[in-house]
């Protein structure tokens, strides 16, 4: 539950709230500060909450002790602790530096064409029928958030019934803090948790799960993440996802998916898209909202593909041309560089072999981290089990320690 | 509203005509009753144009400068903070919700100047937007969660295409005032003041800084006084629209002149900037939103709901673009090479507008085009009528929106002469 919600009202009735509950109308500062305050029109707006996990990042900065660690934000360390741009990515920014020939003109409101089908067949697979059926485009979008803004904000207008914000979205428990804002900001006003995490068997809560997709009203938005679950890094296998798909497709639930980790999690572009190209083969229409932050290190570019299938290439077309007045009135077209660097990538073989190896040695080294703290641990005695160290996957382990 | 009720009429015919091969699989699809969005009127001038294989065609749509060979023109102050920035080998580490810090900074120092009062007292607050469209977005989202007053944002009549759906989208309704005078080409200031006179107190107005898209018509400094003291008596909201300072008259100050003043008046304004034509980073975009406060306090609490805002529409902005402004802008040596380049920028356009008035009057246009002279920035309201305006572009590829507005930056020496004739053929 995020602090803006409360303030999403009409802002006319809470700011007279607001202004009765403010600490500074009885503090005793001098009436010089309640009369500046009365003279502005945002002179009642409150103090939002900091976004805890930014917030996490600015108290570990303070703080002095000299083994101080940081678990907190999702960016990938090397072994001393630092940032790593991967080498891949600095090539190709040398490439594009020396290119006399580029300029820093308008995208296209989509974004660049090159990218959007290459980050599209990496979710789906290069000889995915779907694409060669020409059923599947992409939107280039600010990040994995832009991406999903935008799916968001079209589910809003144009799924199940024009501008029905009372389909219900189904995020699950727990998962990415900001999918909650970024669907309410959309628009939706039922938005509610499907079981995933099992604190006391620390796994999935599969029986929850399966029993939320058959109670769920049809037509409901499922987000699913495609791979290394955020937070808790715990994935269903390849025979739940079928079960999964199963009810999906009975209850006419629409599937979106949140791919922030493909390549991160297991080190195979291919095993970490395995849910999303076995929906895709079950014939739904979908939505993936695909970050490339993570998996390029290209965290501050903003890189994202929204990627749409589509029964044909007919609605995809009408679907696409209404994804674009969304851009026009967010952000009219995408940044350029972020989208340069992964294109080049992803479409030169040499580059895009360079870059699933910096991909592995990314997830390699998480993989080898959960394994030397699982051992550590045990060879310290400490209480209780920890195999679901290794059993996760991903960027995130969600340890089962209490709040204490 | 009316959007929504004719799209579920549209959704019932969907239902009730014959079914058509199409139909069939729109009905098993979730998106058949998606309508086809129409194309934007100003981006789609361009794709039009890119279709058109006519070698003497221009594009006069998109408000992107291009240079007397009609190429797209790099800043050299922008290739060097470039490589200035290609040798820090920094990492990409994600940037805060509010942006680079030491863009927002000189951001906003460019707009309100080096001794801003408001600056030294810390009582604004300047976010790192996605250009202009993102932070006129932010703006107005902001807006819609905590404006106090009528929700109406009045825009001058006309307006750049994209305000009112930004607006619209992010919940605000849209209402205009009397701005351009199609009898003079030029300022209709008795319009305006008379419509201000009457916008309902604490309404927000949108106000174009400079070089106003698409007429070119901006207000002279003694009516933009007038019009701070009406709306500073009717209590309106002012909304700053920045997107060309620099680019107007060439100097970064003079374009800033209004804006500075409205604040030195009292107001406590909102501003958008973009830096996508003044330097040049367009596909980059570069922007920032400033609100003024009562206060430092207010500022940081007014900071704080901006990024509740941000975050959930794409988390934190793009840095490339960014680095390279903040670079140009707290580098002195580029600095004095980019107000050179802008400079240059402006005094091309203004050539250009003298060589097409030149080269009308040569045709023996018997038409007043004065006001190609008096405008100002990068377009022209040329005062041509639709079907001229489709004449232009079916019979001589000169391609621009159907409004009459040109941008002038697609005017070379090279096709001044083919556009003077052009305009002289569909208006004799």
């Amino acid at each position: 539950m995020s602090g803006h919600r409360e303030v999403k009202v009409n802002p006319r009735s809470v700011s007279h709230c607001w202004s009765t509950l403010s600490p500074f109308l009885f503090s005793s500062h001098t009436g010089i500060i309640r009369l500046a305050r009365a003279m502005s029109l945002f002179s009642d707006v409150p103090q939002a909450p900091p976004v805890a996990v930014f917030k996490l990042t600015a108290d570990f900065r303070e703080d002095s002790h000299p083994q101080k660690v940081n678990l907190g934000v999702g960016a990938y360390r090397t072994d001393d602790c630092q940032p790593w741009v991967l080498p891949v990515v600095k090539k190709v920014e040398r490439l594009l530096v020396e290119d006399d020939s580029l300029n820093h003109e308008y995208l296209p409101i989509l974004g660049l064409p090159e990218f959007r089908s290459a980050g599209s067949k990496v979710a789906l697979g290069d000889d995915n029928p779907a694409i060669h059926e020409n059923r599947v485009g992409g939107v280039q979008a600010l990040g994995g958030t832009g991406a999903l803004r935008i799916g968001a904000d079209f589910l809003r207008r144009w799924y199940n019934g024009v501008n029905n914000t009372a389909t219900p979205v189904y995020v699950s428990a727990p998962t990415w803090e900001n999918h909650n804002g970024v669907f309410t900001d959309a628009g939706f006003k039922d938005i509610r948790p499907y079981h995933y995490w099992d604190a006391a068997k620390r796994g999935l809560d599969l029986t929850g799960l399966l029993d939320d997709l058959e109670k769920a009203p049809e037509h409901s938005i499922f987000i699913l993440h495609a791979c290394a679950h955020n937070p808790t890094g715990t994935d269903p296998t390849q025979e739940e996802w079928k079960t999964i798909s199963e009810i999906m497709k009975r209850r006419k639930l629409f599937p979106f998916f949140d791919s922030a980790y493909q390549g991160f999690a297991s080190g195979s572009l291919e095993k970490d898209a395995w849910a999303i190209r076995f929906f895709v083969s079950e014939g739904f229409e979908l939505f993936v909202a695909q970050s490339f932050s993570k998996n390029f290190g290209l965290y501050n570019e903003r890189v994202g593909n929204l990627t749409v299938v589509s029964k044909d290439t007919e609605n995809l077309t009408r679907v696409l041309s209404q994804m674009e007045k969304i851009v026009r009135t967010t952000w009219s077209n995408p940044p350029s560089q972020g989208a340069r660097i992964v294109s080049k990538t992803l479409n030169t073989p040499e580059l895009f072999a360079e870059w699933k190896d910096n991909v592995k040695t990314m997830a390699d080294r998480v993989l080898l981290m959960r394994d030397q703290l699982k051992n550590k641990l045990l060879a310290l005695g400490t209480p209780g089990t920890w195999d679901h160290i290794t059993q996760q996957i991903g960027m995130f382990s969600f340890t089962g320690l209490n709040r204490e | 509203m009316a959007l929504l009720k004719s799209n579920k009429v549209i959704h019932c015919l969907g239902n009730i005509s014959p079914a058509l091969g199409a139909l069939s699989s729109r009905n098993s699809s979730w998106w058949g009753g998606v309508q086809m969005g129409p194309p934007d009127p100003i981006l789609g001038v361009t794709e039009a144009f890119k279709r058109d294989t006519n070698p003497k065609k221009m594009n006069l749509g998109v408000g992107a400068y291009r240079d007397d060979q009609g190429k797209p023109f790099v800043l050299s102050c922008v290739r060097k903070a470039e490589a200035l920035i290609a040798a820090k080998q920094l990492d990409k580490e994600y940037l805060p919700i509010g942006g680079l810090g030491e863009f927002t900074k000189a951001c906003a120092q460019l707009a309100l100047g080096p001794d801003s009062e408001v600056l030294k007292s810390g009582r604004s607050i300047t976010v790192q937007t996605i250009s202009g469209t993102g932070s006129l977005r932010i703006g107005g989202n902001y807006l819609a969660r905590f404006h106090a007053g009528p929700h109406d944002v009045y825009l001058p009549k006309p307006s750049w295409g994209n305000h009112t759906p930004i607006f619209r989208d992010a919940g605000m309704q849209l209402k205009a005032y009397r701005y351009y005078d199609p009898s003079t080409c030029g300022f209709d200031f008795k319009g305006a003041l008379d419509d201000i006179t009457k916008i309902p107190e604490k309404s927000v107005i949108v106000l174009h800084a400079c070089a106003h898209n698409p007429t070119g018509v901006d207000p002279r400094p003694e009516q933009w006084k007038e019009i701070a003291d009406i709306v500073k008596k009717r209590n309106l909201l002012v909304f700053f629209d920045m997107a060309y300072q620099g680019f107007a008259s060439g100097d970064i100050d003079r374009d800033a002149w209004a804006v500075r003043h409205f604040i030195e008046a009292g107001h406590n304004i909102v501003l958008s900037q973009s830096f996508a034509k003044n330097m040049g980073l367009y596909g980059e975009r570069v922007g920032g939103f400033t609100v003024v406060c009562s206060d430092a306090e207010e500022a940081k609490r007014v900071e704080s709901q901006l990024k509740i805002l941000i975050r959930p529409i794409y988390s934190n902005p793009p840095l490339n673009g960014a680095r390279i402004a903040s670079t140009i802008l707290s580098t002195p040596e580029l600095r004095s090479i980019w107000l050179e380049e802008v400079h240059g920028m402006a005094n091309r356009i203004i050539k250009m507008r003298e060589q097409l008035v030149a080269g009308l009057k040569q045709q023996g246009s018997s038409h007043n085009w004065q006001h190609v002279i008096d405008q100002i920035g990068m377009f022209c309201f040329t005062g041509l009528k639709p079907e001229q305006v489709e004449r232009l572009t079916k019979e001589f590829s000169v391609y621009m929106t159907k409004d009459g507005r040109i941008s002038m930056a697609g005017v070379t020496s090279g096709n001044v002469g083919y556009l003077a004739e052009a305009i002289h053929a569909v208006t004799k």
